[in-house]
């Protein structure tokens, strides 16, 4: 059986460096990594109006429990890409789009990666999800890829100066939600249920805390649960019930906050809940009774059901591709994808210029522009990869977002 | 009041854990692996349960039965499948397919139902009873998975006492190799106890996901674990162990997070477990294997 | 030169193995010829050896299941990871300060191992394997809730979060709680693991043909003939679990120091982790060092190797694992094997290693 083996993984060997035979050195694998980018070169030479092919990677976790957010990135940026080659491309150029499985872990995020950088991306719309986001975002600044996270929102991911992001950053929308309570006076005592295992949720907590000792909110209960533990809610609740909490912040995702809901209900216990985007999602959760969830108000930036024409095309092109309605990280991919075409056309990339070329114009074109998209109009970028938009605030009223 | 309203919702997240972990413990006790895609069996009956309630429209007692019997025909066939061919083999190669089933169920769920959570409608009708001006909730879902797990655990140890099938599980667990040369079918008796443990897991499921009603591939998984560790902790093979295991895991947990650290549940959990362990050494209720010179 | 004993003779074979896939990758690397997917995957392809070949020490020549391997990984990660990042501005040798974060992983992950052995190891079969599940799942819970920091008077430590420090305003947060340790100096490299996977088949085949390896191997085989003919039972254990916990303490600094960023998540240091370096062991050969290692190597790549499937890649990942236990360890499937392969042409032993 060894011997068997051994066999096994000679062939393995074989075959990986076979595959990867026709590499050059990573620099130049770049631009001309397969045989058919050489071609496509080629042919651009003798017909430049062609436009060539532009190679965007995208990363995330497409299985295992985090797989509900990488496959809507993926879905979304799909569409996207599908409706820009349709209108004729990027500056003439056709979008070739190749999403890779993470796990959401940061060792896999950065084989994705590398599987990219090998299939000759040119830039990266990703990952997904924070941890392994920061992972990728160390090694895609050594080699100078531009790299557009739609999601990944804790302060560390985008570190490095070729790194953005669409949404907002996790101490951003902690402290907004502090703000939005105290400036509107919706409650003075707070309790916070957070997933203390989770990068999103304690960043999220931990700005909130210490902005909501700025705002006279009172923090009578910080309850925690772990992603081993989250079947159960009785006792935090309970714990926020007897604190005398009038509002239990949860800076969570929705999967969760439907079981929340559903406890509470059934312990007669009915606080105000407040959320951020992370809670975006709830109304679509399947065969939720959306009467649980009257009244949660939120700080998001997309809403289905928005009546503006871009959201509503989004929206319906999705549900008919896919079947499911698009929740927010859909959305940012969506938009991460148009941004990418913004600041490409702004900065006048063509297929033929290296993935370190592409960065640096894209750097720079990226602070110039102002993207109108399904999570905030007139978004524009700072240098340091944060976009400037206006967390939004909704509450659900008859099973609908309405604005705040 | 508090506490015993913490020791309620500890007794009714037990009970869960204990209908999962009598399903463990059943196919421990006979044949003799740690079943690792118990958890997953539970998650395909949910969804099983799910579909026909939400997208066929049947009856709950139709689709409980349903799930039943989908998950029986799942637990026999992994154990045809994946199981029997190893069924001489190292213990830690069963173990491993068993690891293998788990993945595989995970990712056809995956494939098939996606990856979006699901709200699962409770099954159970019933209104929850208010005691003490209403500062005590005991919910029906509590109520009804109680029950199921006690009348099982009964009927478990009465099929196991009475049965002519259940005395030759106990001849199987007991030794396999002088059961079959009593004339007792080995492969048979095994096949049964998987049908009986997925059927568990089925009804397990529609509890489970009735008292916490959000489904996804990934939801039998944790408390999957989390009931294995129950099992242990009653004492692995043990029926009545398997009952006692989960709910006092369950108020363990909850406890736990009232009293201690919200955030230190798990290990909570698990450190208890460790200091049983070293103080009985086969759980609270498993038999001491006195070992043969 | 004298004539060498077999067992050096299958030493040396493996050793060999190492080395040569070493300078193989090397001239792969040095002349361009090797896709950036397997330049980045070097480093964790050491790690899981080291893994594989560490939990080998406990499951197959210490005859005890362990499902709580990553624990003693993480232990290693998190120490190592907080040393290097209060020594990033001191010392700036890159290879120096590894060295010394080795020593500080590999001394923790081995003091955790006796903490942990000398309860664990009363206990036997599947009741020794939740236990040692249970301090996995223990440590990772634990440093998930840790905030350390450090400033002018030292180190902070708190379970709440990090405002509760109570720092210095120049004080520098080493763990961040879930968000664990980002911006620790990223020193490990291909030779670094390689030299550490050569170490840690040193250390084990040594242990195993010396006379402790001996003793360890009785108490595997018949724990009361062992301890009849006067094995120190508890010692012989005790010594095997610790040596295995810190190597895997080793593969766990080699890999907190391959990424930027370093958290406890159920994927990498859960007991799902423990779980995937047991698949390892028991596909390569419980017992077996070069199996582990081999196995380790299939069993990473492969999924990688399985991209091109898309969404059906795990679902072949798992039939992939359970043809592969069948074909293997099958009577009926032995018995084929045996009958119709070239492999019976080189066939000395018998096979059914328990």
């Amino acid at each position: 059986m060894k011997k068997l083996l051994s066999l096994a993984m000679a062939g393995v060997l074989a075959f990986s460096v076979a595959a990867c035979g026709s590499n050059d050195t990573p620099a130049a694998s770049d631009s001309n990594a397969a045989p058919e980018a050489a071609e496509a070169e080629d042919a651009e030479a003798a017909a430049p109006a062609e436009g060539g092919v532009l190679k965007i990677g995208g990363i995330g976790p497409t299985t295992g429990g985090a797989a509900v957010y990488g496959l809507a990135v993926m879905n979304a940026a799909n569409l996207a890409v599908d409706e820009i080659n349709a209108a004729g491309g990027i500056n003439g150029m056709k979008v070739e789009f190749q999403f890779e499985d993470d796990e959401h872990d940061a060792e896999k995020s950065v084989n994705a990666y590398n599987t990219l950088k090998d299939w000759g991306m040119q830039m990266l719309m990703g990952t997904v999800t924070s941890t392994p986001c920061t992972a990728v975002v160390a090694k895609s600044a050594g080699d100078n890829v531009f790299q557009l996270t739609p999601s990944g929102s804790a302060v560390e991911s985008i570190a490095q100066p070729n790194a953005f992001r669409v949404c907002f950053s996790d101490p951003n929308q902690g402290a907004a939600s502090a703000q939005y309570i105290g400036e509107n006076k919706i409650a003075t005592k707070v309790a916070v249920i957070y997933d203390s295992s989770d990068v999103y949720s304690t960043g999220i907590y931990e700005t909130f805390a210490a902005e909501a000792a700025n705002q006279g909110i009172e923090i009578v209960a910080a309850e925690a649960f772990t992603a081993d533990s989250k079947t159960d809610f009785s006792v935090q609740l309970q714990k926020a019930n007897e604190a005398g909490a009038e509002l239990v912040f949860l800076p969570i995702y929705y999967t969760e906050a439907s079981i929340i809901l559903t406890q509470a209900s059934t312990m007669n216990f009915d606080p105000k809940f407040f959320g951020c985007d992370g809670l975006d999602g709830l109304l679509a959760v399947e065969n939720f009774d959306t009467a649980l969830a009257e009244g949660v108000m939120l700080l998001t930036p997309f809403a289905a059901d928005a009546d503006d024409a871009a959201t509503k095309s989004f929206v319906s092109a999705y549900q008919e591709k896919f079947g499911d309605i698009p929740n927010q990280f859909a959305a940012d991919a969506y938009d991460a994808i148009y941004i990418i075409k913004a600041a490409a056309e702004k900065a006048g990339i063509t297929a033929d210029m290296s993935a370190s070329d592409i960065c640096e114009a894209m750097k720079t074109a990226m602070t110039e522009i102002t993207v109108d998209g399904l999570t905030g109009a007139g978004i524009t970028w700072s240098a340091d990869g944060e976009p400037s938009k206006d967390p939004k605030a909704v509450v659900i009223n008859n099973g609908a977002y309405t604005a705040m | 009041m508090s506490f015993v309203s913490y020791l309620l919702n500890g007794i009714s997240l037990g009970s869960v854990y204990a209908i999962i972990a009598l399903g463990y413990t059943m196919v421990y006790g006979i044949a003799k692996m740690l079943n690792f895609a118990h958890g997953d069996v539970i998650m395909i009956g949910s969804y099983v349960a799910f579909v026909a309630i939400n997208s066929m429209g049947l009856p709950i007692p139709v689709a409980i039965l349903l799930s039943v019997a989908a998950c029986t025909l799942l637990g026999v066939t992994i154990e045809r499948v994946a199981y029997k061919p190893l069924r001489h083999a190292s213990k830690l190669a069963v173990l491993i397919t068993a690891i293998g089933a788990s993945y595989f169920l995970q990712n056809v769920a995956l494939l098939i139902f996606g990856a979006n959570t699901k709200s699962f409608s409770s099954v159970v009708k019933m209104q929850p009873i208010q005691l003490a001006g209403g500062q005590l909730n005991i919910t029906g879902e509590t109520i009804v998975t109680v029950a199921a797990c006690i009348v099982i655990m009964i009927c478990l140890m009465a099929f196991m006492k009475y049965s002519k099938a259940g005395h030759a599980m106990l001849a199987v667990s007991e030794d396999g190799g002088a059961a079959q040369l009593m004339g007792i079918n080995v492969n048979g008796t095994i096949a049964l106890t998987f049908a009986i443990g997925s059927a568990l897991a089925a009804i397990a499921g529609v509890l489970l996901c009735s008292a916490y009603p959000s489904l996804t591939p990934y939801t039998g998984a944790m408390p999957g674990i989390k009931a294995f560790v129950a099992a242990v902790f009653g004492g692995i093979g043990s029926i009545p162990g398997a009952f006692i295991g989960g709910i006092l895991l369950g108020v363990i947990e909850i406890l736990g997070k009232a009293y201690i650290s919200s955030q230190l549940a798990d290990a909570i959990v698990f450190a208890v477990l460790i200091i049983v362990l070293v103080v009985k050494p086969t759980g609270l209720l498993g038999k001491q294997i006195q070992e043969k010179v | 030169m004298k004539k060498l004993s077999k067992t050096t003779k299958s030493s040396l074979i493996t050793y060999g193995i190492v080395v040569f896939a070493y300078i193989f990758c090397e001239i792969f690397m040095r002349t361009g010829h090797m896709s950036s997917l397997l330049k980045g995957i070097l480093v964790p392809l050491c790690v899981y050896v080291v893994l594989a070949v560490s939990l080998n020490l406990t499951v197959g020549i210490l005859g005890e299941l362990s499902l709580g391997h990553a624990g003693f990984m993480c232990v290693g990660a998190f120490a190592s990871a907080v040393f290097s990042k209060c020594m990033m501005e001191t010392i700036t040798v890159p290879t120096l300060r590894f060295a010394l974060a080795l020593l500080v992983g590999v001394v923790c992950a081995g003091v955790c191992g006796v903490l942990i052995g000398i309860p664990v190891l009363r206990l036997r079969g599947d009741y020794l394997a939740i236990v040692t599940l249970a301090f996995g799942e223990i440590i990772k819970n634990l440093v998930n809730v840790i905030y350390l920091g450090v400033d002018s008077n030292g180190f902070h430590v708190s379970m709440k979060d990090a405002m509760s420090l109570q720092m210095e305003p120049d004080g520098l947060v080493i763990i961040k709680g879930a968000q664990g340790i980002t911006g620790a100096p990223t020193d490990s490299n291909f030779t670094i693991g390689v030299v550490l996977v050569l170490i840690t088949l040193v250390v084990v085949t040594n242990l195993v043909h010396s006379r402790t390896g001996r003793a360890i191997m009785a108490i595997r085989d018949n724990r009361i003939a062992a301890e009849s003919i006067g094995i120190n039972i508890t010692k012989y254990k005790i010594l095997a679990f610790s040596i295995s916990a810190a190597l895997a303490g080793a593969a766990g600094v080699l890999y907190a120091h391959n990424l930027s960023t370093l958290t406890a998540l159920p994927k990498n240091f859960g007991y799902n982790m423990s779980i995937m370096i047991l698949v390892f062991v028991v596909l390569g050969g419980i017992g077996s060092i070069r199996g582990s290692m081999i196995a380790a190597v299939v069993l990473t790549l492969l999924p990688e190797l399985l991209r091109s499937l898309n969404e059906y890649r795990m679902l072949i990942y798992a039939v992939v694992l359970i043809a592969t236990m069948i074909f293997t360890w099958s009577p009926s499937a032995i018995g084929f094997r045996e009958r119709y392969s070239p492999a019976k042409l080189f066939h000395k032993r018998e096979k059914g290693v328990q």
